[in-house]
């Protein structure tokens, strides 16, 4: 590991300016992916900007019933939030689908949000990835990719986003709080990751010189019905093959009222499924609805020689979480 | 703005030069108090093995895939290969050599002896730290992935045999000494 200087921030402002000042400055958060990627030669930063003292680390409703959730408020802890249990099952489920109790102790909400891909070639400096070396080729796309996307890849990554945090907050219409020298700004949650396109390299749309201050959660009242479900290789500790997060509110007619639909491990981003919750609403909650819904979003997939598999799983996974959504819950 | 105004720097490094390679830290090891001068790059599993001739925490895959490594900091479980010494300056870290009581062994110790809850061994230390971690997150109500959603927030998690897989998922052992573990785990589970 490279040696590197070491900044304990101590107010938002200061670490902004320290992230401007020095490109190759980091943030740290838990660790739990920068201080891997750190052994494994593919982050080698000149500075760590410690963000875990600044004051970002609480849970709070704001006075328009929103939830406004700090930067390093540790999954674990957010998870087990009353709020967050209450009114977003779909978040406190699909950070307890992540990772172990030890990693989610100590992982954060902005360090979850910029985790970088799990893609074995990225993670190993011996092969050929665009994401980590610019214009250096994508081993991935020739090699192993049964675990890689299916949806809005490009010729030069396939990479997914691992997280399935983001994907609850996709769904959710959270919206992702960024701090700059510049000042501050939120994206949409659902934007805040990118897809590959001609740079691959660039995960988010984080500026540098720019953190993650935190999340803020519409407001929702306890009986707004959300879940997340995630298949994946074994029955814990494993990443997500393919994950679905959503949100359906019934009128009293039974039609649809409100609908949110994410999908993780298919994109280089949670995929929201735009097409699919614009066919659902004002329509009949039914599971020929959802099933037509669904295909309509899933018709733009395009997968890989190896993980055609991925556009049935994630299918399933949709109507089995729409329709348990619609049903017994409904208020 | 989100942020307290700039009257903070009393302690730390924040003043520092940020070339700097090395910062003092102050850390608490099994209730004994230590200030090292470190390297950033020292994780917190080396700094206990290497420096401080803490051997349990063991190093399996040094990537937070195993578990072997797991110590508590602040009573929170956490994988010590991941934790970088630098950033623990004023925590309290407990190891399995912290367990026990003088010659009274933690009542979790004496569960994984009477369930024979291993073979090796290698896992075990981080199996016990691990297991200490999930009693108290039971215990402060924490959910896990197999909690029903009817659990109240807050309450309590009455321990159960799923639960405690659950929970412990993030230790693995080749030695496949799991259905003991789960016994043991089960025995103090209140
Ligand atoms: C074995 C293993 C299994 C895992 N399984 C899962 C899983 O199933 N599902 C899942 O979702 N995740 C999983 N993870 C990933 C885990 O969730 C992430 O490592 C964790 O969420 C990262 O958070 P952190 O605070 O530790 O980030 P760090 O490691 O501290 O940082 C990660 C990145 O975010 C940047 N960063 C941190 N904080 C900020 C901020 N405030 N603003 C701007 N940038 C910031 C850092 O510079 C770095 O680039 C797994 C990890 C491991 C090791
Ligand atoms: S898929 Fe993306 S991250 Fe993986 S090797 Fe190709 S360019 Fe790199
Ligand atoms: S050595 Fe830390 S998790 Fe394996
Ligand atoms: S007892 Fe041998 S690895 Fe668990």
């Amino acid at each position: 590991m490279k040696p590197f200087g070491y900044l304990r921030a101590a107010t938002v402002e200061e670490a902004a300016r320290a992230l401007a000042e020095h490109p190759d400055a980091r943030c740290l958060g838990g660790g739990t992916n920068l201080v891997d990627l750190m052994k494994l030669g593919v982050e080698r930063p000149g500075l760590l900007v410690e963000v875990n003292r600044l004051p970002l680390d609480t849970v709070e409703e704001l006075p328009d019933g929103s939830l406004r959730v700090g930067a390093t408020v540790r999954n674990s802890d957010l998870a087990a939030h009353p709020l967050v249990r209450d009114r977003y099952p779909a978040l406190s489920q699909a950070l307890l689908a992540g990772a172990s109790g030890q990693l989610r102790n100590a992982a954060t909400t902005g360090g979850n949000l910029l985790q970088r891909t799990r893609c074995p070639y990225f993670q190993d400096v011996s092969k050929p990835c665009n994401k980590r070396t610019p214009g250096s080729g994508c081993g991935a796309r020739v090699g192993t990719h049964r675990d890689h996307a299916v949806l809005g890849h490009s010729d030069h990554c396939i990479a997914t986003h691992p997280s399935d945090m983001a994907v609850a907050l996709a769904a959710l219409d959270a919206r992702v709080e960024l701090h700059g020298t510049e000042g501050a700004r939120s994206v949409p949650a659902a934007e805040f990751h990118r897809l590959p396109g001609d740079h691959p390299e660039r995960d988010t749309e984080i500026r540098p010189g720019e953190l993650v201050t935190g999340v803020v959660l519409p407001a929702a009242t306890a009986s707004l019905p959300s879940a997340y479900r995630k298949a994946r290789d074994r029955a814990s500790y494993a990443f997500a093959l393919a994950s679905v997060a959503a949100v359906l509110n019934l009128s009293d007619e039974g039609t649809v009222a409100r609908v949110g639909l994410a999908f993780g491990a298919l994109a280089h981003r949670p995929w929201r499924a735009t097409r699919a919750e614009e066919a659902l609403r004002g329509g009949p909650a039914t599971p020929d609805a959802f099933a037509h819904a669904v295909d309509l979003e899933l018709r733009a997939a395009r997968p890989l020689r190896d993980n055609g598999y991925k556009v049935e799983l994630a299918r399933g996974l949709a109507l089995d979480v729409l329709t348990r959504l619609a049903g017994p819950t409904r208020t | 703005m989100d942020s307290s105004p700039h009257d903070h720097g009393a302690d730390g490094t924040g003043g520092a030069p940020p070339a700097a390679h090395r910062s003092e830290v102050t850390l608490s090891v099994n209730g004994k108090p230590h200030t090292l001068l470190i390297d950033h790059r020292r994780v917190l599993l080396d700094l206990l093995r290497e420096d401080l001739d803490l051997t349990g925490a063991k190093k399996g895959c040094d990537h937070g895939q195993c578990g072997a490594c797991t110590v508590l900091v602040d009573g929170r479980r956490v994988n010590s290969c991941l934790q970088l010494a630098v950033s623990l300056d004023g925590r309290e870290v407990l190891t399995v050599e912290g367990l026990a009581d003088g010659d009274r062994l933690h009542p979790l110790q004496r569960a994984f002896l009477d369930r024979d809850a291993f073979q090796c061994g290698y896992c075990t230390p981080g199996q016990l730290c691990s297991a200490v971690g999930v009693l108290a997150e039971a215990a402060a109500g924490h959910p896990s992935h197999v909690t029903g959603p009817a659990a109240p927030p807050g309450r309590p998690v009455a321990l159960d045999a799923a639960e405690i897989r659950e929970r412990l998922s993030g230790n693995l052992c080749r030695c496949g000494a799991y259905p003991h573990i789960v016994e043991a785990v089960r025995d103090v589970a209140p």
